[in-house]
């Protein structure tokens, strides 16, 4: 299991709304940003590929706040989700990205992002005792497992056919010729 | 720093609606988020708040936040943050330089600005070369750092930033890594909240002219000891380190200037017409 004792910890059903909450806000803010990125470089198929990405990492996020009802999650997500040293777990490596990156690149980050999350929800469930928290934890180890498959179910769409020259590059650094 | 008025503030209130073109990839986006969350943290209103800069990549982020903002001319963000400091002190100004614009051409100002302690926060990221203009070696670039425009290296031995700091009167002295974001922010707050001159050098990859500097992520390593409040101390630990150290170095104790202002008594149209042309 990967190591946790960076990210919040969860107490309470409020705790763990408000954690997962944000954990899909900061992945839309992170895609969002990397869309902007790909239009200022001319590379508009892989800004719609992160449009995607911030648009499913939305819906999410409503799902969550639909699930929790009442309770303030957006408020209480400012006072307990917070990681100390690493960003959220969903939140693309943002010196990952190039500006000739492939579709596939793209997904594999996805991927990486949905398989932290994962990470960090069964850790929350082996560690939670509160049943109501247990079955929240429960439903969102499942859900980012869900996510987990789809995104390799597109890697294995969009695979770069093996052997494929890498994109020219108009614009080199020429300096470290 | 001023008066905190703890608003609940969310790090998307401190960005601007322009997109940022840095190259994919690049340090600086992580420092702007960093700066946003901390300002988020801080819960300072963005009008009470004003970024400065120079010229360079990072000197492109007052663009990027909703605050005031000035991006001057190369080197010369400290003076124009002094100035404004100086007539505004209740504002909280914050510096956002390179390692060419920072430590070369406005290196003098870099020295001065930690003498006079005034109440600033200076973020510099360093990423060793200059992004802007296409690869030339800054100050900070190493010697054997081996490009088309420097064949061999420059044979210039680097610029020792954070040691410099001390030994000119900065109050505050930190190091950190862009890609840690949390950690950056986290130090960015203790140094606009520390009074006086605060100093914080972000080591922030240029993915294009330095693609070596990804392997930053896994060099960067916590502080092995604790910040110190002599600065003798903090240059002897910063002299020996391997420059991959990060958190907070040094916290000092000298009260911050203040230098006493009346305001001004002229009259503004009167100052305007000896400037027609």
């Amino acid at each position: 299991m990967t190591d946790q004792s960076d990210a919040p910890k969860v107490s309470s059903l409020a705790d763990l709304f408000a954690v997962a909450y944000q954990i899909e806000v900061d992945a839309v803010e992170r895609y969002t940003m990397l869309a902007g990125q790909m239009e200022s470089h001319n590379n508009p198929e892989l800004a719609a590929v992160f449009r995607d990405l911030a648009r499913a990492e939305g819906i999410h996020a409503g799902e969550i706040r639909r699930w929790a009802g009442d309770m303030d999650v957006a408020a209480h997500a400012q006072q307990v989700a917070k990681w100390k040293k690493n960003e959220s777990p969903e939140s693309a490596d943002l010196d990952a990205v190039h500006y000739l990156m492939t579709r596939s690149e793209a997904l594999q980050m996805a991927l990486a992002g949905e398989e932290r999350a994962l990470a960090y929800f069964r850790h929350v469930l082996a560690s939670v005792t509160d049943p109501a928290v247990k079955e929240l934890a429960k439903r969102l180890v499942e859900e980012e497992t869900e996510h987990v498959e789809l995104c390799q179910r597109l890697i294995r769409k969009y695979q770069e056919p093996a052997g494929k020259p890498a994109p020219d590059d108009p614009d080199p650094a020429i300096s470290q010729g | 720093m001023n008066a905190e008025l703890k608003v609940a503030h969310k790090a998307s209130d401190y960005k601007s609606d322009i997109a940022p073109i840095w190259c994919p990839g690049c340090g600086d986006y992580h420092v702007l988020l960093s700066l946003t969350r901390a300002l988020a943290e801080l819960g300072l209103p963005p009008e009470q708040i004003a970024v400065i800069s120079g010229i360079g990549c990072s000197s492109r982020i007052p663009a990027y936040t909703n605050c005031y903002g000035f991006h001057g001319v190369h080197g010369r963000a400290l003076p124009l943050a002094t100035g404004l400091k100086v007539v505004r002190p209740d504002q909280t100004v914050i510096v956002t330089s390179g390692d060419g614009d920072g430590y070369s051409i406005g290196g003098n100002h870099f020295l001065h600005a930690c003498r006079r302690n005034l109440d600033l926060t200076l973020i510099v990221m360093d990423n060793h070369i200059y992004g802007m203009t296409k690869g030339q070696p800054s100050p900070t670039t190493e010697p054997d750092f081996d490009t088309a425009l420097t064949p061999g290296g420059s044979g210039l031995r680097p610029f020792n930033p954070l040691v410099i700091a001390l030994a000119s009167g900065a109050n505050f002295v930190a190091r950190a890594f862009s890609g840690n974001v949390s950690e950056t922010a986290s130090i960015i707050v203790d140094a606009i909240r520390h009074p006086g001159f605060s100093f914080v050098e972000v080591l922030s990859p240029c993915v294009t002219f330095r693609p070596d500097q990804k392997a930053w992520k896994n060099q960067v390593h916590p502080a092995p000891v604790a910040a110190t409040d002599d600065p003798a101390r903090a240059a002897r630990h910063l002299m020996s380190d391997d420059g991959f150290n990060v958190g907070v170095l040094y916290r000092g104790d000298r009260q911050p200037y203040r230098p006493s202002f009346g305001g001004t008594t002229c009259d503004l149209a009167e100052l305007e017409k000896e400037f027609e042309i």
